[in-house]
């Protein structure tokens, strides 16, 4: 070994002058640069919830009046007028022998006799009658009694007696206010779209939404998990799964309405399946949304230590074993949160639907997935095309019911992560 | 030399991990009832020569086996050979602790569990008993077993990593260093352990520390890049080391 030799004398030590101007100067540069990012960020943070702020007031403002209807008390007097056989009052029959006693006359009739010079029956919504229908269903007394039933108004008076209609309807309002009410539209959350704005509902919409979601979670969700499973914990690192890699997220960035048009051709031009149907919907939705599950599942799945998995192979788990008892468990708080977040973005997808026929006028809730149906923000987008003024405020009412499902989504989101997250 | 048949046989082993070779015509016995300790610098390659036992090699993308491996004298890298099986009969236990995210109990109930060892819930619990007492960790924790294994302390932690690896009944159990993430007084408890072990199991243990390895091994091996320098009784590779390789490490020339 070599002889240990003298180190070179230290360098003569001179101390650091922090009070000189330039240094001054320089601390302070450093202080104002601080101040100023800090006063970035802040502005950015403030102009967001701003805009945010601004978006949901708009709405809420907008929209709030849209879960209500404007009712007027309607002296109904049946006497006479609508012979129904009581027998046939009861059941699935009921519907039918009220419509053919002439009862949608009668209410119009006892319109024009309360409200002559106001309008008459054009006060009355197209749907007025169906509540009355719906009152003998449940007391057919009401045939045999004069009686008062609120029923809904129609389109223009409810605008007006919500101040935003026109200069005739005013003045009916102004002269009927005492006999006029307004009540929660329950209405909305039972019907489907209608020609009629007092008539219109969201169900349809969110029923179709919903079918749609469990078609595209179905598909995408074990296809997307089994996937990024399999590219993770099996495949060889060489060029086609790098090649595969590429094309996942390419097809994660790939804009919306090409997927319509993916639907469009495969599934209604080779496949012949049922235009404007929820299973379509879903299929196409599901095409889009499984990138985004796979880049998800990945992500979570590379995040377990390979301690763990090192752990459970010693052992002489099988592969299979350390994956479903191991790495799956532990990965799966994070898939579920990228599946949601995936989901939530399915949820609010107009274009690609728009390519396979869902953009069409659905009056009845789809029964079935290959029913013809609409979901939510298609719905938003043929209200707010609409010409009738009360349209307005359905579409933000139905903006609304999207945001708070979407939100409920994000939420379970956040709950099933913190619910479930491993921390080692 | 033993005469009894060694445990464990490597004739002529090369490891590559793509075109680096980590091992160089490596040939070792591993005696049946002793402790066996791998000594090196870093990157010497025992630890890779520690996982070409239980072909935990197997499991890193470009890593290449060759040469001879047996076990009671079948061949652990045959085409017949069940990897899964062989590793439930060669045990391992990491560097750092690396307990499963459960419970106690669960941590050392997995192995008997997936390989169906225990036909009872009586039968398993006995098996979890009785491998948390042989780890020395059964007095600190049988209060506490539904607790998660990831809140003991390190030392408890690695206790709890042998516990599980005993817990399946191997035949062989690999320690890569298994004390390096540990301070002194769980070091010692391990070591205590490793004494109580001897002559169950065969054990082999890679250590950086040679104190350790002249402390708790009878058969020391001396690697040094790749190679396999010296291989022999641990009271002769310390007090009368053949070759200067040997004589400069353990003397502390370098390491």
């Amino acid at each position: 070994m070599n002889k240990p030799v003298a180190p070179p004398a230290p360098a003569e030590r001179r101390p650091t002058d922090w009070q000189t101007p330039a240094m001054q100067r320089r601390i302070r540069r450093r202080y104002a640069a601080e101040r100023r990012f800090r006063l970035l960020g802040l502005a950015a943070v403030f102009l967001s919830a701003a805009f945010l702020l601004y978006l949901l007031a708009t709405m809420i403002g907008q929209g709030a009046s849209g879960f209500t209807e404007t009712r007027i008390a309607l002296p109904l007097d049946l006497r006479g007028r609508v012979v129904v056989n009581p027998a046939r009052l009861n059941g699935a029959g009921a519907d039918l022998a009220l419509a053919g006693a002439g009862l949608e006359n009668a209410v119009d009739a006892a319109a024009n006799a309360a409200y002559p010079r106001q309008g008459g029956a054009t006060l009355l919504s197209d749907g007025a009658w169906l509540r009355v229908r719906d009152a003998i269903k449940r007391d057919p007394a009401l045939l045999r009694t004069p009686t008062t039933i609120d029923v809904p108004v129609a389109s223009a008076i409810d605008m007006a007696y919500k101040d935003d209609g026109d200069a005739a309807s005013e003045a009916a309002v102004a002269a009927l206010r005492p006999h006029l009410s307004r009540e929660l539209n329950r209405g909305f959350f039972a019907g489907s779209d209608a020609t009629d704005p007092t008539r219109a509902g969201i169900w349809g919409a969110l029923k179709g939404s919903l079918l749609t979601m469990i078609v595209t979670l179905g598909l995408a969700f074990p296809i997307g998990v089994l996937s990024a499973l399999y590219l993770e914990e099996y495949a060889p690192r060489n060029r086609w799964t790098d090649l595969i890699e590429v094309s996942i997220n390419n097809l994660a960035a790939v804009p919306s309405i090409i997927f319509g048009l993916l639907g469009l051709a495969v599934f209604l031009g080779t496949f012949h399946m049922p235009r404007s149907a929820a299973v379509v919907g879903g299929l196409t939705l599901a095409l889009m949304t499984m990138p985004v599950i796979v880049i998800a599942g990945r992500n979570a799945i590379t995040a377990v230590p390979p301690s763990i998995r090192d752990a459970a192979r010693a052992l002489g788990a099988s592969p299979i074993q350390v994956v479903f008892h191991h790495v799956l468990p532990l990965a799966l708080p994070g898939i579920l949160t990228g599946t949601i977040i995936g989901m939530a973005r399915a949820l609010g997808e107009t274009a690609p639907l728009l390519m396979i026929g869902m953009r069409a006028f659905i009056a009845a809730p789809p029964g079935k997935l290959t029913d013809p149906a609409t979901v939510l923000p298609v719905q938003i987008f043929l209200w707010s095309d609409e010409v009738q003024k009360g349209f307005v405020e359905k579409t933000s009412a139905a903006i609304i019911v999207l945001l708070v499902v979407l939100l409920a989504m994000n939420g379970v989101a956040i709950y099933l992560r913190n619910r479930f997250e491993t921390r080692w | 030399m033993n005469h009894i048949a060694p445990k464990m046989t490597a004739t002529g082993v090369n490891v590559f991990y793509g075109r680096k070779q980590a091992i160089r015509d490596v040939s070792i016995d591993v005696p049946r009832e002793d402790v066996t300790a791998f000594i090196g610098p870093s990157g010497c390659g025992k630890s890779t020569f520690l996982r070409t036992l239980n072909r935990m090699n197997d499991t890193i993308p470009g890593a290449r086996v060759e040469g001879d491996v047996r076990m009671d004298g079948e061949d652990i890298y045959a085409r017949s050979m069940d990897v899964v099986q062989l590793r439930a009969r060669v045990g391992m236990v990491f560097q750092k602790p690396n307990p499963f995210p459960k419970s106690i109990f669960e941590n050392v109930a997995y192995g008997p569990r997936i390989h169906g060892l225990a036909r009872s819930k009586a039968d398993l619990t006995q098996i979890v008993e009785r491998s948390l007492t042989r780890a020395g960790l059964w007095n600190e924790v049988k209060d506490r077993l539904s607790e998660s294994g990831t809140a003991l302390s390190g030392g408890q932690q690695q206790r709890l990593c042998i516990a599980r690896a005993i817990a399946v009944d191997p035949e062989v159990i690999l320690m890569d260093e298994p004390c390096s993430a540990l301070d002194p007084i769980a070091t010692a408890k391990i070591e205590e352990l490793i004494h109580e072990l001897r002559g169950r199991y065969a054990i082999v243990i890679v250590t950086h520390n040679m104190q350790q390895a002249a402390r708790v091994s009878q058969r020391t091996a001396f690697f040094h890049l790749g190679q396999l320098v010296e291989y022999g009784d641990t009271s002769d590779i310390f007090t009368n080391p053949r070759q200067d390789r040997t004589k400069d490490y353990i003397t502390g020339r370098y390491g």
